[in-house]
């Protein structure tokens, strides 16, 4: 996982991020997935891409290099970070018990990312297909991520809204 | 104790459209075992077993009996349930009956039929209000110590739990076009029209039910019966992809933007496990629709609490809905048509109606003329003067309206019907800014249309529906709420083809007389059993007595008088008193206006509100990567921010105190390992970088050379120090910034938005990467060596001197080493990736196991920094203290034109040489001076307090000095060394301490260099 933060719009920028992930600088609030990669929307200013984690010296270095000259900054947050996959037909409902964004089907799809919360803590998440949302916190909160998810996914609590 | 109950008296053979007659229930109301069917409520179930009396009220400990049918009950308050999940104060005319139900009655002792509390309603006339404010006042001892405890015993509805709550709840959030708040006919039309027109709807229901009061009162529309059109349009709606509906589902508060919470009931009605016990809905809506329709209002006469005496809409509900006869024989007050609906319906149930009093001259409209033909007499112009019966009605006297209550006939009855006309539900709409308009045609506030809540386009946002919007018949609510659902999905943009609206036929109707007292000339005596407040004991002679004292406010009336502050809020009440206070004021109600309302409207449980936050979810906690091995070795937790780091590790029996010694003790002599991976860390880059740290920082950085570190202040525009840490140039144009373990997410915020709203021409990034590393402080004379036996990277003093960093290898593992001390001892902290941060710190303990190594905890490390000197932000920061306290200096740049803070630093108070200044403090006897404790100076203050010259900020006992030390401001301290102080500690000790330096321990620094 590697921070980006730089000018989306300059043609340095574009061109090291389509270099090393193959893929084009997402539009706002969209995710752009290919083998392997992974990129992100964040922020006007910011992207993550995911990148093999063997591999994310390399692609730090890779993209720094592209980006010779560019006022940017490339730093590696493989470590800061823990990733859960929430799946199955219930996966909206136990995120919208959790997070002010608006996940239904209309708001949410395939190819966007949304920044918010789930609950008390800061969390981003996007939609792998229709019924898997994949989302990122922080590492130190990996645990009351996972118990947020577990409860709010407990049997008899279920919606049925989206 | 479980009695045997009486049989099912009030129950009727027939009849009861919600009952399912084949389920019986059994169920308890004060250990008495009693019986119902699925499909009651409580209340009903508990007048089908002919318990009328059904609690106290609060000031004079009144018998109380159910009066209302649904949410606006302001009487049938019980708790419900037993231990984890008991609750008070619930609405027996809400609370759907199941197997098993526990009901309790409150507010009465020692029995609710005996109550020794209405010794206060005998001498009622002696209790008006006011009257606690009036007497209580003096003595003012009296007050705390003899008045509040009786007055606290005495008064107060239902117990809170004692027990940890045994469900669980959860938060809900949806994004909808519009919202349309109320299932009734109203509801179901305007949502049926956004809906056609392509929005995205939600429809909330309150009750388990849809179609409100129409499916009591009956209604033909588009040609069918209304259950018929209910069933169609509910069909027709759920052919909607668009069109989410929820029942049991109240929508309690609306604010800004839409936003909208309700709460749903899960499994308030049954007493199922697994689901979670309520849902609080946090939906955010375009926009609103108010079809919350109105409540029946109850007629001011004397006695019109005695159980037995309901709203008149309450009585057909118990009959139609649920087969109960709230009585035999039901007299019916009222002052407008819809009440004969209720006269008509007993009639044809069987039931007796010796008289409809109407407070009109006449009863010239359809309804009447239908009761008339049914042989129900009628006396218009006539009041009720009074109703006989304690805690039960025996009979009403009549009077004429226009007189002052001689009583010229009295019928024997057993319930009374009471309508004083109908208030819409305005109070949604209301609590974002809607405005009200009075209608004089039905006597009752309606929502402006012209002063909606409005949004942040300056649109209004909400728009009232039906009843709640003041329509009367079936046929124009189901006109307006057409076309306000129409207009709703217009205005979110949504104009799919409009479907024909529902058509209803027009009844006519005689209008309504308002009557806000009864009989008109009322006197004394009748007032003061004229309740309006049925909870808090309000009667008409209260308010007026409010209006005499001078409480012309309506908001301070309702405080003098506790008029709608009950935890119905007035729902019965408001209007009523308003009327009551006008007049008294000679004011027109409109003139007058309503108090404020305020969500929620109808009492949210807080296990709701909190949602998932309980239990291990109650608040994040944040670990760092060798969490796991610090409980497993003893550790003693202490909550930073919301991290959780070790305060010390307790070997086998040893208590914390003298854990914290010997591992101070251990890291000054030999070897301490500190997991300090939640020290911040932020990376700071770009062309501006320096210059940028140089605003942030008081010190210079932008001259700080590649590979080395510097200690930097942080203080906001007002001077004061808010954070420290250090600092390191990483890069050219890359420099990385060291916070306090709290501090990280805060000053990074601070960060961006200095970068973002004041210097967005800097040309540089941010990023908060405090996760992506481990941090393990290696600390004490053999750090060095311990290292070096873990193989790698050059550590000497040449290589890698105090205040640089270098990247290299440990052990194996790619790491940043700084050379960095906040203990004074020689110390390298090293940062690996978090996901190696477990390996690394367990390969440096055993690295360091034949070098006496130890991990030490967050207090060793707060005594280490004080033997030094060094401040810790937050101990002798504490929001007003400036870097020019502490003794700093030489951490602020005299060469930068500005840096933040810099000019406020300047104010004649920041440089006033009488600041406390920070000093050490030296007990004459060694002993530890308790935190916060102050120096006491001469003479006291204008309050009569001992004047202080300073005040403790960290203390602790040095296990290398064998003493207590501590820190403190001090006025003018650095200049009074040596001078004592006198500590009056709050164990009513005086402690003397000496003026001393800060730094107890290596004044010369020698140390650090190992």
């Amino acid at each position: 996982m590697v921070t980006l933060r730089g000018d989306l719009a300059s043609a340095g920028l574009k061109k090291a991020v389509r270099t090393l992930t193959g893929v084009a600088v997402p539009k706002r609030g969209q995710a752009r997935i290919a083998d392997g990669h992974c990129v992100l929307w964040m922020s006007p200013d910011e992207l993550l891409i995911f990148c093999p984690y063997a591999e994310v010296a390399k692609s730090v270095d890779k993209i720094q290099s592209g980006l010779d000259g560019v006022h940017a900054l490339v730093a590696d947050v493989s470590d800061a970070r823990s990733v859960f996959t929430v799946a199955g037909v219930g996966a909206r409902e136990v995120l919208a018990k959790l997070t002010p964004a608006d996940v239904s089907p209309d708001a949410f799809g395939a190819g966007m990312v949304r920044r918010s919360r789930l609950a008390q803590v800061p969390a981003a998440f996007w939609l792998q297909d229709d019924d898997t949302i994949t989302v990122i916190c922080f590492r130190s909160v990996a645990g009351y991520v996972l118990d947020l998810l577990s409860s709010a996914a407990a049997p008899g609590g279920e919606v049925k809204y989206f | 104790m479980v009695l045997e109950g009486v049989p099912m008296s009030a129950r009727l053979a027939s009849g009861g459209r919600l009952l399912d007659r084949s389920r019986p229930l059994d169920f308890t109301f004060n250990e008495i075992r009693m019986r119902g069917f699925a499909g009651d409520t409580l209340a009903s179930a508990l007048l089908a077993n002919d318990q009328v009396l059904v609690g106290r009220s609060f000031k004079y400990h009144r018998p109380r009996g159910v009066v209302a049918s649904g949410i606006e009950e302001p009487n049938a308050l019980v708790g419900i349930g037993r231990e984890g999940r008991f609750e008070p104060n619930q609405l027996a005319t809400v609370q759907e009956l199941f197997d098993g139900l526990h009901a309790v009655s409150q507010n009465h002792w020692p029995s609710l039929e005996f109550d020794v509390g209405t010794l206060a309603d005998l001498a009622s006339s002696f209790l008006p209000a006011g009257f606690y404010y009036k007497t209580f006042i003096h003595p003012r001892a009296a007050w705390q110590h003899v008045f509040e405890p009786f007055i606290r015993r005495a008064a107060g509805l239902g117990t809170a739990p004692r027990e940890r709550d045994a469900d669980s709840y959860e938060h809900f959030y949806v994004h909808v076009d519009v919202l349309v708040v109320g299932g009734g006919v109203a509801g179901l039309a305007a949502a049926r029209q956004a809906g056609a027109a392509g929005a995205k709807v939600l429809l909330l229901e309150q009750t388990p039910y849809w179609g409100g009061r129409t499916c009591v009162d009956g209604a033909v529309v588009n040609g069918v019966p209304e259950g018929e059109w209910i069933e169609r349009t509910l069909a027709e709606i759920s052919r909607m992809e668009n069109v989410r509906t929820r029942t049991r589902c109240m929508a309690a508060g609306l604010y800004d933007h839409g936003y909208v919470v309700s709460c749903e009931r899960l499994a308030d009605h049954e007493s199922a496990d697994g689901a979670p016990r309520h849902r609080l809905w946090r939906i955010r809506a375009k926009q609103v629709v108010t079809a919350t329709g109105a409540i029946e209002r109850p007629l001011s006469f004397a006695g019109n609490d005695v159980p037995g005496v309901m709203l008149a809409s309450a009585v057909r509900d118990y009959v139609v809905n649920w087969g109960v006869s709230p009585g035999d024989r039901t007299v019916v007050v009222t002052n407008n048509d819809d009440a004969y609906r209720t006269a008509i319906m007993l009639k044809k149930t069987g039931l007796e109606v010796p008289a409809v009093i109407d407070a009109r001259a006449q009863a010239s409209g359809p309804l009447a003329a239908q009761a008339r033909d049914l042989g129900i007499r009628i006396e218009c112009g006539k009041a009720v003067a009074k109703v006989t019966g304690r805690s039960r009605v025996s009979a009403v006297g009549v009077a004429v309206q226009a007189g002052e209550g001689a009583v010229i006939d009295e019928i024997a009855c057993d319930a009374v019907a009471m309508s004083g006309g109908w208030s819409p539900v305005v109070n949604l709409w209301s609590h974002c800014g809607g405005k009200l308009e009075w209608n004089d045609m039905n006597a009752h506030f309606r929502p402006d249309p012209d002063r909606p809540p409005k949004g942040a386009d300056g649109e209004g946002f909400v728009r009232a529906a039906g009843a709640a919007n003041g329509t009367e018949s079936v046929a124009e609510t189901l006109a307006d709420a057409d076309s306000q659902g129409r207009a709703a999905a217009l205005a979110t943009g949504h104009r799919k083809r409009r479907r024909a609206a529902p058509k209803a036929a027009e009844e006519a109707m005689q209008p309504m007389q308002p009557v806000w007292l009864m009989p008109q000339g009322a006197g004394r005596r009748l007032r003061q059993r004229i309740w309006l407040d049925f909870q808090n004991d309000v009667k008409v002679s209260d308010v007026q007595l409010a209006a005499r004292e001078g409480y012309e406010s309506v908001e301070h009336a309702k405080r003098y008088t506790t008029l709608g502050m009950a935890t119905d809020q007035g729902k019965l009440s408001n209007i009523n008193g308003l009327a009551v206070l006008s007049n008294e004021l000679g004011a027109e109600i409109h003139k007058v206006g309503t108090t404020t309302f305020r969500p929620p409207f109808a009492p949210v449980p807080l296990g709701a509100i909190a949602g998932e936050a309980h239990g291990s979810l109650f608040q994040p906690v944040r670990r760092t990567p060798m969490h796991d091995w610090h409980e497993a070795h003893g550790a003693h937790w202490e909550p930073v921010g919301q991290w959780r780091r070790p305060y010390c590790y307790r070997l086998g029996g040893e208590s914390i105190d003298d854990a914290v010694r010997r591992e101070v003790t251990n890291t000054r002599e030999r070897l301490g390992l500190l997991d300090a991976s939640t020290l911040g860390k932020i990376l700071v880059k770009g062309p501006d970088a320096g210059g940028f740290l140089d605003m942030m920082y008081t010190g210079m950085m932008s001259t700080l050379r590649l590979g080395r570190c510097r200690y930097g202040l942080m203080c906001d525009e007002n001077g004061f120090l808010i954070d420290d840490g250090v600092v390191a140039r990483v890069g050219e144009d890359t420099f990385l910034c060291h916070t306090t373990s709290g501090g990280a997410d805060r000053i990074h915020a601070h960060m961006e938005e200095w970068l973002q709203t004041e210097w967005w021409d800097l040309k540089v990034y941010t990023l908060n990467l405090t996760e992506q590393f481990a941090q393990i402080a290696v600390v004490g004379p053999n750090a060095r060596d311990a290292l070096e036996l873990m193989g790698g990277m050059a550590l000497g003093s040449g290589a890698l001197p105090f205040m640089s960093w270098a990247d290299g290898t440990i052990g194996g593992f790619d790491v940043r080493v700084f050379r960095i001390s906040f203990s004074g001892e020689i110390s390298f902290e090293i940062a690996v990736r978090a996901n190696q941060g477990l390996d690394f710190w367990e390969a440096a303990v055993e690295a360091g196991d034949g070098f006496g190594a130890m991990p030490y905890g967050t207090e060793a490390l707060h005594v280490m920094r004080a033997e030094k000197g060094f401040i810790t932000i937050g101990d002798e920061t504490d929001g007003t203290v400036i870097p020019q306290d502490l003794g700093l200096h030489w951490a602020i740049s005299g060469k930068k034109t500005d840096y933040l803070g810099k000019r406020a630093q300047e104010r004649t108070n920041m440089t006033d040489p009488n600041r406390w200044k920070l000093v050490g403090l030296e007990t004459l006897d060694g002993s530890v001076l308790p935190d916060g404790a102050y120096a006491a100076a001469e003479g006291e203050n204008a309050n009569g307090q001992r004047n202080v010259q300073g005040r403790v900020t960290s203390t602790y006992f040095s296990p290398t000095l064998g003493k207590g030390i501590a820190m403190g401001l001090v006025r003018r301290g650095p200049e009074r060394m040596g001078e004592v102080l006198e500590f009056p500690c709050s164990d009513g000790v005086t402690r003397e301490a000496r003026i001393v330096s800060p730094v107890f321990h290596d004044p010369d620094g020698a140390k650090r260099n190992g």
